[in-house]
């Protein structure tokens, strides 16, 4: 026992620092190049840099990454989540629909209301861009509203089809207004569908910050019945453990961070599922005790690495966010199966 | 015995309650079980035994009926208080991967650790307790995906005696070990029952084991009716054939177990007193001939001695040196000459 607690406070330890790293290599690198002792020095309130740097590196780079490394976080521990309530391994934070009713909402804004005539800021900046969070966090919380109504009158498995159901139909209803929608509002419906860290400035923060935190408190604090729903819900009954209360407020948990992220960022796909996968393999162990800080950790992690790798360091492009975690998240996920031989001893 | 009584039930509906109605399982069912008490529930398939326990269990609402835990009314009694009475083993899955055998049943100290689930001295010393019980200590550091199917039952079976509850319900633990497995676990059941004063019931489907080790047995009838009485005195007044057999199936009262119908009515006269007589008469009982009692006629006679089978028919006397080829010899006869 005594080895395995070391262990993991090894992993931990590594996945911090390797977290850290790419914090300071993403606000290091980019358009422009700063070296680590400028970025530092201004970070840590020492005014020595110029004033543009200073303002590319607080006001652009740093709400960025630290975007990257929340919306991560809310995303791994909202996979972990899902996977456990619904004990099954394809769960994602998305299971109940929040990021289709999400693009609902800005589906709404950008292709029906836009043309009539509401003028939305080209490249959707300032007011405009709050306009669009609050259109998909108002169509993440309706779908959630209504999943979460449904998913009182029947077992767990209905809700995962449910959420399944609501999903397809919002797609469906996304589609019809894609169809009769003019090419350059369709770029820009297309573009928030690619997903950006860079759309959370300073002021927007206030609220992104503050909910991401609050999800992740809500969801700690079920560790213990989650543990117990592990045995599936009759056994988590017989040792008390309150599962329709327990089931509700995870799931509203789940929801409430993937429901930020896509409000704010968009649709983030794959660190959901990539994050517990890696995190049970790399640990080896299912206790959410050790799951929702390692899930927490490998998130943040991949999805700063991801943002990273799409602000394309170099080169003078900045390539679509959903494409990057795709490219990072499904090559992790089958090392990850292939290497353990197979899914019964790996969920 | 003044051990006090765990649980009653008066009068008690089982089923399921659905939109369009309920489905009454069985009905006025009266029962109580107390503590240092091993009892098997028997009963065909669908007779309602895992909706009786999961009743009993409080993990699903009794459709009628009065259903006390220690005189508290069952459905009064508070999530964690009731794990702290009540354990259970049910027939679904367990988890498979990335737990180990220690953390599995560590999770059955849930009703007294604090919000986050920590675990105090206490605790430990108890999951110990509880997995020496059942004879687990050498799976405890293994991962429970890689168990067999009877040292998962093992761990099921100490994580519900983690939880030190006074009342443990088990749904069909044996069925699917082999039979000296099972046996191992009825004995254990029993001493722990008998031992840490447990009210302890046990459904499974093997009459035998029930026979061997139950101190009462509870008979569900197809009809929804329980009957509740020792094994003997079920296996004397005839109720077990009257639940159990069916019209290809015989209960023996003799050997207190089920035989398929003798197919023919050859008779063997069967001499000798060793133990392998015991089991020649089960091998003849097996291929379908009856023994003698008296001088009647019959298809052959066998005088059975320590590694000798003599047999005479028609005069003639044949031997064999093995039960095997006496075997393969009654097989190869045409018998219906």
């Amino acid at each position: 026992m005594k080895s395995a607690t070391s262990q993991r406070l090894g992993g931990f330890t590594l996945i911090a620092v390797a977290t850290f790293t790419m914090f300071l290599l993403s606000i290091c690198l980019g358009s422009v190049n700063f070296s680590l002792s400028e970025v530092l020095q201004t970070l840590l309130g020492h005014g020595d840099a110029n004033a543009v740097h200073r303002q590319i590196i607080l006001d652009f780079r740093l709400p960025q990454v630290l975007t990257a490394l929340l919306s991560g976080a809310a995303l791994g521990t909202a996979g972990l989540l899902m996977q456990t309530v619904f004990r099954n391994p394809l769960a994602d934070p998305f299971v109940l629909g929040v990021n289709s009713g999400a693009s609902l909402g800005v589906a709404i804004v950008l292709l029906a209301i836009g043309p009539i005539g509401l003028s939305l800021t080209d490249g959707l900046a300032g007011s405009g861009q709050m306009l669009l969070i609050f259109a998909s966090s108002g169509g993440a919380a309706a779908t959630l509203f209504i999943v979460l109504l449904l998913s009182r009158r029947v077992d767990i498995m209905s809700v995962l089809i449910i959420g399944l159901m609501i999903s397809y139909t919002i797609g469906a209803l996304v589609s019809i207004l894609m169809f009769f929608s003019m090419a350059e509002r369709l770029q820009s419906f297309i573009n928030w569908s690619f997903g950006d860290y860079g759309n959370v400035s300073w002021s927007q923060m206030r609220y992104f910050g503050p909910a991401i935190l609050c999800g992740i408190v809500l969801s700690s604090l079920f560790m213990k019945p989650l543990d117990a729903l592990l045995l599936g819900e009759r056994y988590a009954e017989s040792l008390g453990t309150r599962t329709k209360q327990v089931r509700f407020f995870v799931l509203l948990g789940a929801s409430l961070l993937a429901g930020t992220v896509t409000g704010f960022c968009g649709p983030i796909g794959f660190l959901g599922i990539a994050a517990p996968h890696l995190s049970r393999y790399l640990f080896q162990t299912n206790n959410h005790q050790v799951l929702i800080p390692a899930s927490i950790l490998v998130g943040a992690f991949l999805s700063v690495s991801a943002d990273f790798v799409a602000r394309g360091p170099g080169l003078d492009v900045v390539l679509p966010l959903n494409a990057i975690t795709a490219l990072i998240g499904a090559p992790v996920i089958i090392a990850a199966l292939v290497k353990q031989g197979k899914m019964k001893r790996l969920f | 015995m003044g051990a006090q009584v765990k649980i009653t039930a008066k009068q008690l509906s089982i089923g399921y309650q659905h939109s369009a109605g309920e489905t009454i399982v069985a009905s006025g069912l009266d029962c109580s079980l107390r503590g240092g008490e091993f009892v098997c529930l028997l009963g065909p398939n669908g007779a309602g035994k895992s909706t009786l326990i999961r009743t009993l269990a409080g993990m699903q609402k009794p459709l009628a009926g009065e259903l006390r835990l220690s005189g508290k009314v069952m459905r009064d009694i508070a999530p964690r208080e009731r794990a702290r009475a009540v354990s259970v083993v049910l027939t679904e899955a367990m988890p498979s991967g990335m737990m180990d055998a220690y953390s599995l049943v560590s999770l059955g100290r849930h009703p007294y650790s604090g919000w986050f689930g920590g675990l105090t001295g206490q605790d430990r010393e108890r999951i110990d307790w509880s997995i020496d019980a059942v004879g687990a200590r050498p799976l405890a550091n293994r991962q429970v995906s890689e168990l067999s199917d009877g040292e998962r039952q093992k761990i099921s079976i100490a994580r519900a005696l983690a939880q030190e509850a006074k009342l443990m319900l088990l749904d069909e633990p044996t069925a699917y070990l082999d039979l000296p497995r099972r046996v191992e676990l009825m004995s254990i059941l029993r001493n722990l029952a008998h031992q840490e004063n447990l009210a302890l019931l046990l459904s499974t489907h093997d009459l035998d084991l029930a026979l061997r080790f139950a101190d009462r047995v509870w008979l569900m009838t197809p009809e929804g009716n329980l009957l509740q009485a020792a094994p003997e005195a079920l296996a004397l007044n005839g109720k077990f054939a009257e639940v159990f057999a069916t019209e290809n199936l015989d209960w023996d009262v003799s050997t207190g177990s089920f035989r398929a119908h003798p197919m023919a009515c050859l008779k063997v006269r069967l001499e000798g007193q060793c133990i392998e007589r015991v089991w020649t008469q089960r091998a003849l009982e097996r291929l379908g001939f009856g023994i003698s009692e008296d001088d009647g006629k019959v298809a052959f006679s066998l005088k059975v001695n320590k590694n000798s089978w003599e047999v005479e028919r028609f005069g003639l006397n044949q031997n064999f040196e093995n039960i095997e080829s006496l075997i393969e010899w009654i097989r190869s006869v045409d018998w219906q000459e």
